[in-house]
């Protein structure tokens, strides 16, 4: 089991230097990198003003060396520039040059400056991440019971009437994405357009859930992203559950006259749960597709609405850190699901 | 010209007829479920005099009256949509125009189920969809659009106006608006209101079928190619390939999908050429799939295969330069006579197939692991057949149930994808027509206006729910066998 776990840390930690170096690269592109100078600099710089400004802050770098500078291997650059200033990597606002360190970089804990925000980027990240797990809190809180219930029912009695109707209703969530499920919801509970409310139930926008969440005007963010979810769960807590009502044990329990209700609860719900749990742990990444879309949407300033601000601007060490944490909540579900899957099934657990 | 109300004249006696059938319909189906839960399970029971026995008590009523209920709001549906086309203009509303505007889908949809339905028995799993109410239902929806964006694009039949066309004075007129006189178009109406630049939403939905309709399939065919070339050989032989392919498999799909296109999506980027390079690497797949598919058969009979695969393998080539070469790009050297068309959204093209590919591998590579055990294929490797041979027309035959199942599934996350790229204005001009964008455009009003978002959602929605029903019913009937 450890030696697993380790196995998988490692493969974990290469992936993650991969995925990250393929988002350094793509954002540190030449024409990325001259509309930075444009943005940051001045709009009708000439092209070498760009590349003295790019050489000053020690963009010009082999990729590589840049990467490591970032990553907190390499010593960061301490270059002088053209203009005669001396400007180092590591070299806070205000700081004389000697006191800088040497080593600044995401090892460091150092992830760097936003350039739209102008704010440190761990502060960005750790407050809009923040305000993204108080909306996947509810959504979990929502989805997985929702899931899991209709999943059962529909499981418990394959074929049958309540069976094909719940499947229907869990096809239908699965073919609905979120911007879709959204727009629908918005217009039908937050507008009058459809149904002449006297006070309309549900707010269209989430922004003031950030500071204060209510029910008014968080439901319909928490419950767009919960439905596109909630049907494949569903389906796959269904299927598990086929499989167990078949088994030979629940046979012989019925055989035994013991009572529906008690099998179901008794007998099959606990072998029938393993599988929904890794694929609710990997629901993950695509909850976190939701969770930008549905941001957007409703206007709640969070992770999502963050990743897209970044990506919007060519923010590039926001949009870096923000890979990372996205990058890093992929992978670790990954784990925790294979982890789990062997830890809840006694099978693999003793082999 | 008067504004058209929804149902016009017809909905004096159906809209009653149909709020009455629905709400009992709400009820039926609430006891039946309720009920269900205290039922014993139904066994089939045969009486004396030959009947089957159905099932009766409160239970059993709520069951036929369901059925029937859902037969008569059926019905009333049907007619909403069939008596508007007997109607002149005007009497039937909104819906009633609608319906006649897409006549020729209906005749279309209407001859393929007949015909469908009447040789069945020797249509093979395409036949046994028809046997299916989940599949029939899911295969309609399909069809719809699939006609509907046939007739749009090739003849322009269903369209109104002209979709980019702004009108003084539309803007965001709710649906059923009256164009001003002297407006080009096939009706005085905009039959579901204009738009925050004063455009016919309803020709801008149907126009947008047919990019949805012309891409997504094809894309998820090339993701296919790639994933199958590559998922047999690594479910086939194992090893390091296997690693080595998996690895990177994982590595993509460890990507949040929304990072990826905003990395790949932007204009910086296609300057740069990345996309290009990444389509000349993958729509090269193909090319190698049928090279390998043909070869493997074929390569004893040498001058066979010549006279097969050279005509091939030419016309893919030719089309394969023809889409990777593109003006403006890096990729440019193919003298204009020879280019055949030029793919402006190529980068959306690109980042399609490049997310889809991985899934399709994964899947092929875990079919090829079970089927490569088979007997068969140690028969065929006693015959002395060659690795390719086995894996192209022994196994990929034999997996091709679950991959037509998940082929249909992920046309519909495609159309998904096309969405989100089209939600964050990622790669399509904002002109297009096509349901993401109109969605995105839409919903910066929607406390104001819903009109406009809502028809290219429902839309989106009907499609991705009719491909679903579809690969629903194909698993259903083909796991019968």
């Amino acid at each position: 089991m450890g030696l697993f776990i380790l196995r998988r840390l490692g493969i974990m930690i290469l992936t993650a230097l991969c995925l990250t170096f393929i988002v350094f690269w793509l954002t540190n592109l030449t024409p990325n990198l001259e509309k930075l100078a444009k943005t940051q600099g001045n709009a009708r710089m000439s092209d070498e003003a760009v590349v003295s400004w790019l050489d000053n802050r020690g963009y010009s770098q082999a990729l590589p060396v840049k990467y490591g500078q970032w990553l907190g291997v390499l010593p960061g650059y301490v270059i002088e520039g053209a203009d005669g200033e001396v400007r180092a990597r590591c070299q806070e606002p205000g700081q004389p040059l000697e006191d800088a360190s040497t080593f600044c970089g995401i090892l460091q804990g150092d992830w760097g400056f936003s350039t739209v925000f102008k704010e440190d980027v761990s502060g960005i990240v750790a407050t809009r991440l923040g305000l993204t797990g108080k909306l996947m809190f509810w959504v979990m809180m929502v989805m997985v019971p929702g899931a899991l219930i209709i999943g059962v029912l529909a499981g418990m009695r394959e074929g049958s009437r309540t069976d094909r109707s719940l499947s229907t209703v869990s096809i239908i969530s699965t073919a609905t994405p979120e911007y879709v499920s959204g727009v629908i919801l918005i217009a039908a509970l937050a507008t009058k357009a459809f149904i002449d409310w006297d006070t309309i139930p549900f707010k269209g926008t989430a922004t003031s859930a950030m500071d204060d969440a209510t029910f008014e005007n968080f439901f319909l963010p928490v419950i767009t992203i919960a439905l596109y979810g909630m049907g494949y769960i569903a389906r796959m807590t269904r299927a598990s559950m086929t499989e167990v009502m078949t088994a030979q044990y629940i046979r012989t329990a019925r055989l035994k006259g013991v009572s529906f209700p008690k099998i179901v609860l008794k007998h099959a719900l606990r072998n029938a749960l393993i599988a929904p749990f890794t694929v609710i742990m990997l629901q993950f990444p695509w909850l976190l597709n939701g969770v930008v879309i549905v941001e957007t949407l409703f206007n709640y300033k969070g992770f999502g609405w963050v990743l897209v601000q970044a990506a919007g601007n060519n923010d590039i060490e926001l949009l870096l850190g923000v890979s990372i944490v996205s990058v890093f909540v992929v992978l670790i579900t990954q784990l925790i699901s294979d982890i789990g899957y062997v830890f809840l099934n006694p099978r693999i657990r003793i082999s | 010209m008067e504004a058209l109300t929804w149902t016009g004249s017809l909905g004096t006696i159906l809209n009653p007829a149909l709020a009455i059938l629905v709400s009992l319909l709400a009820v039926a189906i609430v006891a039946q479920i309720v009920l269900g839960f205290f039922a014993p399970a139904m066994t089939l029971q045969s009486n004396p005099d030959g009947t089957l026995q159905a099932r009766g008590g409160a239970l059993g009523m709520a069951e036929t009256g369901v059925k029937y209920l859902f037969l008569a709001t059926l019905a009333v549906v049907i007619a909403y949509i069939v008596i508007p086309l007997v109607m002149p203009y005007g009497w039937a509303g909104i819906i009633g125009e609608m319906s006649k505007r897409f006549l020729p889908v209906w005749v279309s949809l209407i001859a393929l189920f007949v015909i469908s339905s009447v040789y069945k028995r020797k249509l093979g799993l395409y036949g046994k969809l028809f046997d299916s109410m989940v599949g029939m239902i899911g295969f309609g929806l399909v069809m719809f659009w699939v006609f509907t964006a046939f007739y749009v694009g090739f003849f322009d039949m269903i369209i109104t106006h002209d979709y980019l066309s702004q009108v003084s004075g539309l803007k965001n007129k709710t649906p059923g608006v009256p164009v001003p006189e002297g407006t080009e178009g096939v009706i005085p109406h905009y039959l579901l209101g204009g738009d925050n630049l004063a455009r016919d939403i309803f020709s801008r939905m149907v126009t947008g079928s047919v990019f949805v309709i012309a891409i997504a399939p094809l894309a998820t065919i090339f993701a296919f190619m790639v994933g199958i070339t590559l998922g047999l050989p690594a479910g086939f032989y194992g090893g390091k390939l296997d690693t080595v392919l998996s690895f990177i498999a994982n590595l993509i799909l460890a990507f949040p999908v929304i990072l990826l296109f905003y990395l790949l999506v932007t204009p910086e980027i296609v300057e740069t050429g990345i996309p290009s390079y990444m389509a000349a690497f993958l729509f090269v797949f193909p090319l190698i799939f049928f090279g390998v598919l043909l070869n493997s058969r074929y390569y004893t009979q040498p001058a066979k295969r010549n006279a097969i695969m050279i005509p091939v393998l030419g016309i893919l080539g030719w089309l394969y330069l023809s889409v990777i070469n593109q003006k403006g790009t890096v990729i440019n050297f193919l003298p204009e006579w020879l280019d055949l068309f030029d793919i402006s959204i190529l980068v959306v093209f690109v980042s399609v197939v490049f997310v889809n590919a991985p899934t399709v591998f994964r899947i092929v590579r875990g079919l090829t692991l079970d089927l490569r055990t088979r007997d068969y294929v140690a028969a065929a490797q006693t015959r002395g057949e060659g690795a390719w041979y086995i894996m192209l027309w022994e196994i990929l035959p034999n997996a091709r149930g679950p991959l037509i199942v998940d082929f249909c599934l992920r046309i519909g996350y495609t159309t998904i994808l096309l969405g989100t790229l089209g939600f964050f204005g990622l790669g399509l001009s904002s002109e297009s027509p096509d349901w993401g964008s109109t969605i995105n455009e839409g919903r910066k009003l929607l406390l104001i206006f819903v009109h406009p978002a809502l028809p290219p959602a429902v839309a989106l929605l009907s499609l991705v729910l009719g491909l679903n029903l579809l690969a629903d019913g194909l698993r259903e009937e083909s796991l019968k066998d």
